[in-house]
């Protein structure tokens, strides 16, 4: 009797279901979007390794809610053209289950109001542009990693907790949108937080340019106390091995926000005291889990399969697999226990909380993920063949991000020097 | 094999319901068409044997201008678009024409290299203005008045750029068969008699020159639309080559051809890119050296040989001409 | 501009234009025999750099001398340029030498393409880096400014090198003054018994090792990574195209005053720094064609 109650029940629920949710597919496909062609393949392989590592790990456990995940990659190498007809392609024709779009943020542009249009849930899951949902909003768009306003906002932060004295700086950034944007931000919250700093040099050298000789010779001539570069990549190895090289790096601090992704290709080469970050608490010797089993297991494997240490990209992968595992999971759970439809997963990633490698991550009520941003300076430690971060500050994502509905030029410009007394944790490297 | 003939008609048909039955395929073959409409341009002038590296700047300066009209006019017009287009690329064709029409062969294709090149690093450099390497968005325009949904302006557009498409082959090859099409084949064969016989070999140039420049632009405003974004990429060397590329797997100098010849490449790389990610490039460059060493008259060489073989009556040999 | 500003942008102007020189003297030269403009000539530059990082990498993880950095790029760069200029010459070129202008370049244009994909699934997509020559040389001072002596003394040193080399190759030995012949008069040459096809041979695997040298004597000083190429071969383009087509003098001078006017613009309009190179190219190319050092071709009939 007791038996057949339970079935009636499971049953009536079933038939509940049936009506809310969607039947439970053989298998959850997601899209991404990655550059595994040109300069900037240098994050997209990485993520693209990681992922296959992480898929794996995550379907020997049974996947997301028992359904296995599998990916396709689309290479934003090949052109905006091809990005956004794969993009349809995968979702239209394929019928896949959510995209991850993109690296580049001038992709992430095109693709939120395609995503919107389409109706399939987007997790943007690299690009930094903060721009996004600042001027616009969206239903199916998310971003489950930090913008540029806190990541430039925190370097800001530890440069003048920990170098306050300095008066006058340089940038050298690449010229696009990214080279362009980031110091709008550091230079609109610098003139707040220490005005009268003399700006001597504001240089945007070709995006790949393989040679700064010309900009090293102005800046050694220049002398500024700091010098900020926010590139990456080739461009990023090539200034910071040619400043080494000119003795440029022992004249001016030098501040490189995204130095964290070049640090194991510079090696040894790399000179101490440099202010390094890694766009959020990302970084393979992560002073809170380094000692955590699940952590060092993916961060072992990763070595073993790619004789690297993981990158940032690395870490946003993860926390947008993640992301998506959560979302699934909040949505089932809301269902009570049935397999969510896509829009009832939509609605579950608003409020989410999840952890991919680093810290936990919040997403906020504009679809913004609040995240917190880790920066130090770099040393040496013989046990590696590259430089490592000292005095790590982890800043607490909620205080240094725009708050959701306001403009991040107009927010920074309310800053005062209140936010300098931000509570911060530091950490010492661990020999 | 009297169907053979009707091959050429059977595409066109495939081609235009095809986006009924695989809705996504929509957008790559209206890049594909805007693709022909600058290849068609590049055709214009290889008429004459002259070889322009540098027509992806018309394509990319259309492309801004539709950029531009629809940041300052939002809401503004498909037509108003193209036809800004049209007078943007065509009015700047007049003006680098001038110079480059001067100038025969290599020097010919290096000049115009070169102002593309210019045209290229000022749009990635003045980042004010036009928003630098990262590009400028392009707003929905309206249609016709009407303001549509993405899926219904897309449709909207591919028969658009289908219907220009067509527009352009014929007028093209009217242009081609007229006696001002003709003055431009004796460029290629003999200049000096053209100018014996009182003809301006430079202003009959010109005229392609900026026929084919507008032809260019075109394309440069429909891309531009379609994909919702513009960037310095859409004038780089690279795109440039891609139209000259085309040019000959189409087969060279053929008006069809031109169009032909960006379909297959369009599937060629589009497939190519989704299915073998790391070797796309090679692929196509595979493509390129086997049509060049193997079937240099391109697609349209092709189906003649094609059509040659099956028997039909004489003086249909050239049904596409 | 005050002369401390002039002159050391005169010596980052010198030491760009060295490297450019390189790269541009064997797209000249096998332009001015083989009426071919190269597009594969990038992908020799970037071959060249990434394989000279790989070996110079080498020997530092095999913790030989590391002073025979400076022959290993110079092997590295003869034996990568020998190899792809023979392959490509032999297999692809030589079936196309009949063919129309477009064609030919479009096959250079094709293998340019191949080999872009060869090099990822080569090295990968990390940059290549190999520093140990530039450390290995220090640093000179020019008033209180630190400059590498790899880049202001051995570069310029090796492009002159490589000029003057080239002048008396072309000039006192036999098969120079061949390949001169073939360059000046194609038609008499060939009548006269001379061999067109080994001289384009020869010819295109001189070009290929001198790119493939650029690459290589760049790789110390800068990544090589993904796309280099591309960049590499416009900017060449424009030197040879201002310079004339063909010739190597030339090309020295154009590297030159184009290095030096990309320096100053640094210096006083940074803004303008990439577009230097093609104004240069537009505004030669508009009063004299046929580049600042060419003579004018006579119509041949």
């Amino acid at each position: 009797m007791n038996g057949l109650l339970k079935l009636s029940i499971a049953m009536a629920l079933a038939l509940y279901a049936e009506a809310a949710a969607a039947d439970k597919p053989d298998t959850l496909t997601i899209g991404i979007t990655g550059f595994l062609s040109g300069p900037a393949s240098v994050f997209g392989e990485p993520a693209k390794a990681a992922s296959e590592i992480l898929l794996d790990d995550l379907n020997r456990e049974g996947g997301i809610g028992g359904v296995p995940v599998t990916a396709v990659w689309v290479d934003e190498g090949a052109g905006g053209e091809h990005v956004l007809s794969e993009y349809r392609r995968l979702v239209q024709d394929v019928g896949v289950d959510a995209m991850f779009a993109s690296i580049s943020s001038g992709n992430c542009k095109k693709v939120a109001p395609l995503a919107e249009d389409l109706q399939v849930l987007n997790i943007m899951w690299d690009c930094g542009t903060q721009k996004i949902f600042e001027e616009n909003s969206y239903r199916y768009v998310f971003r489950t990693q930090a913008n540029a306003t806190p990541e430039m906002l925190s370097t800001l932060l530890y440069l003048l907790k920990t170098k306050p004295e300095f008066e006058s700086i340089a940038v050298v950034n690449q010229d696009y949108a990214w080279g362009r944007d980031s110091w709008h931000i550091f230079s609109t919250a610098l003139k707040q937080l220490k005005p009268g700093v003399r700006v001597v040099a504001e240089l945007f050298p070709k995006f790949g340019a393989p040679d700064f000789s010309t900009e090293i010779s102005r800046l050694l001539a220049l002398r500024p106390d700091v010098i900020l570069s926010t590139a990456w990549g080739g461009d990023l190895d090539n200034f910071v091995r040619q400043s080494v090289q000119r003795g440029l790096t022992e004249r001016s601090t030098f501040v490189l926000p995204l130095m964290e992704s070049s640090l194991q290709r510079i090696g040894p080469d790399m000179p101490e005291g440099v202010i390094v970050g890694g766009r959020g608490d990302h970084y393979f010797l992560h002073p809170e889990f380094r000692q955590d089993p699940d952590f060092q297991a993916f961060i072992e494997r990763y070595k073993a399969e790619t004789g690297e240490y993981p990158i940032y990209p690395v870490f946003h992968i993860a926390q947008a697999l993640s992301a998506l595992k959560g979302a699934y999971e909040k949505a089932i759970a809301a269902n009570d226990g049935a397999w969510p439809g896509k829009e009832q997963v939509v609605e579950a990633m608003e409020g989410l909380e999840f952890r991919g490698l680093g810290r936990t991550v919040h997403i906020r009520e504009d679809h913004q993920g609040v995240e917190d941003q880790m920066i130090g300076v770099t040393r040496h430690d013989p046990a590696y063949d590259f430089a490592v971060m000292d005095h790590m500050m982890i800043f607490p994502g909620s205080a240094i991000t725009t708050p959701a509905g306001m403009e991040s030029t107009a927010w920074l410009k309310t800053l005062s020097d209140s936010i300098l007394d931000l509570p911060v944790q530091t950490y010492r490297h661990a020999e | 094999m009297r169907l053979v003939r009707y091959l050429p008609a059977v595409l066109v048909l495939v081609v235009a319901v095809l986006p009924l039955a695989v809705p996504w395929l929509k957008i790559v073959l209206t890049v594909a068409l805007a693709k022909g409409l600058a290849v068609l341009g590049v055709v214009v002038l290889l008429r004459a044997g002259q070889v322009s590296f540098g027509h992806a700047m018309f394509f990319a300066a259309s492309a801004y201008s539709a950029a531009f009209l629809m940041q300052g006019f939002a809401g503004a017009d498909l037509a108003v678009l193209l036809l800004a287009g049209m007078v943007c690329s065509g009015t700047m064709g007049a003006v680098i024409g001038l110079f480059v029409v001067r100038y025969r062969y290599i020097f010919f294709g290096m000049l115009n290299l070169a102002f593309s090149m210019v045209l290229y690093a000022l749009l990635e450099k003045m980042f004010h203005i036009t928003g630098g390497s990262d590009g400028m968005a392009v707003g929905r325009p309206t249609y016709l008045g009407l303001e549509l949904a993405r899926t219904s302006f897309e449709t909207a557009l591919f028969y658009t750029s289908l219907g220009l498409a067509g527009a352009a082959c014929w007028f093209v090859h009217r242009f081609l068969r007229s006696p001002l099409g003709e003055a431009l084949s004796a460029i290629r064969t003999n200049e000096t008699r053209l100018e014996y016989l009182g003809i301006s070999a430079r202003w009959i140039l010109l005229i392609a020159y900026v026929l084919s420049a507008v032809l260019a632009g075109l394309g440069g405003s429909i891309i531009a639309v379609n994909q919702g974004v513009v960037t310095p990429d859409l004038g780089y060397w690279i795109r440039s080559g891609e139209f000259v590329f085309i040019a000959i797997l189409g087969g060279a100098g053929h008006v069809l051809g031109a169009f032909a010849g960006a379909l297959v490449y369009e599937l060629v790389r589009f497939y190519a890119a989704a299915m073998a990610a790391d070797v796309w490039q090679m692929i196509l460059g595979f493509v390129l050296l086997g049509i060049i060493l193997f079937a240099s008259r391109g697609i349209v060489g092709l189906y003649r040989d094609l059509a040659a073989i099956a028997p039909g009556p004489r003086g249909h040999r050239e049904p596409l001409r | 501009m005050d002369p401390i500003l002039l002159l050391l942008a005169t010596l980052d102007g010198i030491a760009y234009a060295a490297l450019v020189f390189l790269v541009a003297v064997g797209l000249t030269l096998i332009f001015g025999v083989m009426r071919i403009l190269n597009v594969a000539h990038g992908a020799f530059y970037a071959i060249g750099g990434y394989a000279a990082a790989s070996l110079v990498l080498a020997i530092s993880d095999a913790d030989f001398s590391p002073w025979l950095s400076f022959p290993a790029l110079l092997v590295a760069a003869a034996g990568v340029g020998a190899a792809l200029g023979l392959v490509i010459e032999r297999f692809l070129l030589r079936h196309i030498y009949a063919k129309e202008e477009v064609l030919q370049l479009l096959v250079t244009f094709a293998a340019f393409m191949i080999l872009e994909d060869v090099q990822r699934l080569v090295w990968g997509v990390q940059p290549y880096s190999a520093t140990d020559p530039v450390r290995l040389l220090g640093t000179v001072d020019v008033m209180g400014i630190p400059y590498n002596a790899y880049q202001i003394i051995l570069l310029p040193v090796i492009a002159v090198m490589v000029l003057l080399g080239l002048r008396w190759f072309l000039r006192r030995t036999l098969s120079g003054k061949v390949i001169t012949a073939v360059t000046e008069d194609r038609e008499t040459a060939i009548a006269m018994g001379i061999d067109a096809r080994k001289v384009f041979t020869v010819t295109f695997v001189i070009g290929a090792v001198l790119a493939a040298l650029g690459g290589a004597l760049a790789s110390p000083t800068t990544a090589i990574q993904l796309g280099l190429g591309a960049e590499m071969i416009v900017l060449s383009f424009a030197v040879v195209a201002t310079a004339g087509l063909g010739q190597v003098e030339g090309a020295a001078l154009t590297a030159l005053l184009i290095g030096l006017g990309r320096s100053f613009a640094v210096y006083l309009v940074p803004e303008l720094d990439v577009l230097i190179p093609y104004m240069i190219m537009v505004l030669v190319l508009l009063f004299r064609p046929q580049g600042l050092f060419a003579v004018a071709e006579k119509r041949r009939i």
